[in-house]
C-alpha cells in the first residue's frame, strides 16, 4: 500500500484520505501504526487538506493515534480542515482533545 | 412550488466498501430537493453512520444485506436503513453519546449522536436476533 506521508525533524505528517469513513479508517489505522512503529517521532500531524468527508469512524482513528503518541510523550495536531470537517471536530468534542490549526 | 413525492429502495451487501456508495446514492436521490452543501453533508454523514452500524454491529462484519428506503414529500425526507442482523438489546444505552460495545475496534460511540445532530428526528426499532431499522427525518430548506 502506498504511504502518504512526510517526515522531517521528528515530525510525521499524515495525509488523510478524501473520504474518512469506516472503510478508509481501517486502512489508515494500519498505515499510521506501521509508520509510527518505523519512525518513533515526537509529533504527529494529521493533514486534512484533501478530506471532504468524515464520520464518527474517523474520530476513533484519531483518538486512538493520539493515545499512542501521547503515551510516549509525543504531540498531536490536525491541520487544514475544511468547514465540514471542522463541524465534525466541534460536534464530537475532538476540538478539545487535539490542537487544530 | 410544485409538490413533490418520490420514493426509492435499494439493497446492497454489508461491506464497508459500500458505505461510500450508500451515502452518495441517497445524496443523489435528494438532489431534486435542492439541498445546500451543508444539508447534503449532514444527510450523507447520518447515512454513513447508520450503514456503518449495520456492518459493524448488526452483522459484526460478517455476511448480510442492508436495505435503504427513502421517501421525499414536499421538502421533507425520510430515510430508513434496515438490517436483519443481531439487533440492539438496549436501544436507550446504544443512543448515549460515547457508548460503544466495540471499544477494541476504536469505535468512538458517536454514531447515533451524529445521526441525531445532523437530522431532525431519529427513530430506532430493533429486536434481538431479528434486526434493526433506523428511520431518520429531515426537512430541507428550513433556514
Amino acid at each position: 500500500m502506498e504511504h502518504n506521508y512526510e517526515k522531517e525533524y521528528g515530525c510525521l505528517m499524515l495525509k488523510m484520505p478524501r473520504e474518512l469513513d469506516h472503510y478508509a479508517a481501517e486502512f489508515l489505522k494500519e498505515e499510521a501504526d506501521a509508520l509510527l512503529l518505523k519512525y518513533p517521532v515526537r509529533s504527529l500531524v494529521f493533514d486534512f487538506s484533501d478530506t471532504e468527508f468524515m464520520d464518527s469512524s474517523g474520530i476513533g482513528v484519531i483518538i486512538g493515534r493520539c493515545k499512542n503518541v501521547r503515551f510516549s510523550g509525543g504531540y498531536v495536531k490536525a491541520v487544514r480542515l475544511n468547514e465540514q470537517i471542522q463541524r465534525i471536530f466541534q460536534l464530537s468534542g475532538l476540538k478539545k482533545i487535539i490542537e487544530v490549526e | 412550488m410544485e409538490y413533490l413525492a418520490n420514493e426509492m429502495k435499494m439493497e446492497f451487501l454489508a461491506l464497508s466498501s459500500n458505505e461510500g456508495f450508500a451515502r452518495v446514492a441517497v445524496g443523489a436521490f435528494l438532489a431534486e430537493l435542492n439541498p445546500t452543501v451543508d444539508e447534503l453533508a449532514d444527510v450523507k454523514t447520518a447515512v454513513s453512520e447508520a450503514v456503518t452500524n449495520c456492518i459493524i454491529h448488526g452483522y459484526e462484519q460478517k455476511e448480510g444485506s442492508i436495505w435503504i428506503q427513502c421517501r421525499i414529500e414536499g421538502q421533507q425526507m425520510e430515510i430508513s436503513v434496515i438490517d436483519t442482523g443481531k439487533g440492539i438489546r438496549d436501544i436507550e444505552k446504544a443512543r448515549e453519546p460515547l457508548f460503544t460495545t466495540k471499544p477494541e475496534l476504536e469505535r468512538s460511540g458517536m454514531g447515533f449522536a451524529f445521526m441525531e445532530a445532523f437530522m431532525d428526528e431519529v427513530e430506532v426499532v430493533s429486536k434481538p436476533r431479528e434486526g434493526t431499522c433506523v428511520t431518520m427525518r429531515k426537512t430541507i430548506g428550513k433556514a
